[in-house]
């Protein structure tokens, strides 16, 4: 399985890579599967082409539309055999979102996984400062841990006072 | 040298898993559009979700290495009751917001170090299903955690709402603990889990939200057992008609 650094791909790799760019989140169209992180690798045998998939959370009901969507976008770029391999390990994190895929987030109103500022407690956990993604203020308030998707909680801003959505981190 | 490992044990041993995630998702699915608040609807929802996704993972892995065409939809649909190993807790019933709570923290403050312990057996799936269910299950146990407390330490009412759910569900607690046959020979491949090893670090949660939540930790007294080898109590019967439904009145009916 290759890795995915960009110098080490041939050809055929950026190009399956580049057609996987095209393949947006069902849930948050603005960004696609390659700048969620959730695509762990591509491997290329031929016209044999797989590719290894990681779900965000085990629930997620979109997971298997996502898988769909990839082999559909393979089909169209020529791949008519290519796989989706899900891989549970190592387990997915917010950490492998880009920076690019961050911004798309930004732009479209939900607040970036935000790093934590420390324990509060062992047991209660960790509160992240997030910053409102309309506004920039820090003055937030987390209104719900759980939100509309699994990988979102439901926070509000104190200063411009618009309701928005956090990527939590995971 | 360890023994050899039968396929059938870490089948059984995964749909063991699979069926205290799947009855305690359903239980909470019981509130869907009858939360105390939108968001809390929408919290128990997640909640939900998580725990049908790692009966999925468990359930699908189990057919896999029985062989016999059992997919995921026919190991959770189509057993009898008797056959359902979940604990007896998350079969209990939602006899009100409080029992609900009550419930579901002490099966994550149980189930978290399980995960947590599992990521380290040496069968890769369930491993890698440990680590990512951990994650997901620190939500859970932050979320019903903080309701324990709020709950305990509000007003008179919530308060002996609470304490009776604890004092009612405690009971059911002492199973999670114990090792049976198939856990034993599981330990021994280094596949399963320790159950005795959990039980301080799910006394320290226990103990440090009890505290702040102005609750009495009941005694130790006489603990239910069955659910592990699928004696149930009286409510199973009543939530498997219900989960079952569909596909007993449609059979291998498909979404």
């Amino acid at each position: 399985m290759t890795t995915v650094d960009a110098r080490s791909k041939s050809r055929e790799e950026q190009a399956v890579w580049a057609a996987l760019a095209h393949v947006m989140d069902p849930e948050i169209p603005v960004v696609s599967v390659v700048d969620l992180g959730i695509v762990r690798g591509v491997s290329i045998n031929g016209d044999d082409v797989e590719v290894a998939v990681s779900p965000t959370y085990t629930g997620c009901p979109a997971t298997q539309l996502i898988e769909m969507e990839i082999l559909e976008a393979l089909q169209r770029n020529g791949y008519p055999k290519a796989r989706v391999k899900r891989v549970l390990s190592p387990a997915w994190t917010t950490e492998w979102i880009s920076e690019q895929g961050r911004d798309k987030l930004r732009a479209y109103g939900i607040a970036p996984p935000a790093a934590v500022k420390g324990r509060v407690s062992a047991l209660l956990g960790e509160e992240a400062e997030v910053a409102c993604p309309r506004c920039g203020s820090r003055n937030t308030r987390k209104v719900s841990e759980f939100g509309s998707t699994p990988c979102k909680a439901h926070y509000a801003c104190a200063n411009c006072l618009e309701p928005f959505d956090y990527f939590k981190c995971l | 040298m360890s023994a050899v490992i039968d396929k059938a044990d870490i089948a059984s041993y995964a749909i063991r898993w699979g069926d205290d995630a799947l009855i305690l998702s359903h239980r909470l699915a019981e509130w869907c559009a009858d939360a105390p608040e939108l968001e809390e609807d929408m919290a128990l929802m997640n909640l939900a979700l998580d725990l049908v996704g790692q009966a999925r993972t468990l359930y699908t892995y189990a057919g896999e290495l029985e062989g016999r065409g059992r997919d995921e939809d026919a190991i959770a649909f189509t057993r009898e009751e008797r056959e359902y190993k979940n604990a007896l807790l998350v079969e209990q019933p939602n006899e009100d917001f409080a029992y609900a709570v009550t419930r579901q923290f002490l099966y994550d403050a149980f189930s978290l170090p399980f995960y947590q312990a599992l990521a380290s057996s040496k069968d890769a799936t369930l491993a890698a299903l440990g680590e990512k269910a951990a994650k997901e299950v620190r939500y859970h146990v932050k979320h019903s955690a903080d309701w324990v407390v709020r709950l305990g330490d509000g007003t008179d009412e919530s308060h002996r709402r609470m304490q009776t759910a604890i004092d009612e569900l405690w009971t059911y607690t002492g199973e999670l603990f114990v090792n049976d046959d198939l856990d034993r020979r599981m330990i021994a491949a280094g596949i399963g889990v320790d159950l005795t090893a959990l039980k301080d670090s799910w006394n320290e949660t226990v103990n440090a939200v009890l505290k702040e939540a102005t609750l009495v930790r009941p005694a130790d007294g006489w603990m239910a057992t069955g659910g592990r080898e699928g004696r149930h109590s009286e409510y199973m019967g009543y939530l498997l008609a219900d989960l079952q439904y569909m596909q007993r009145a449609y059979p291998n009916m498909k979404w």
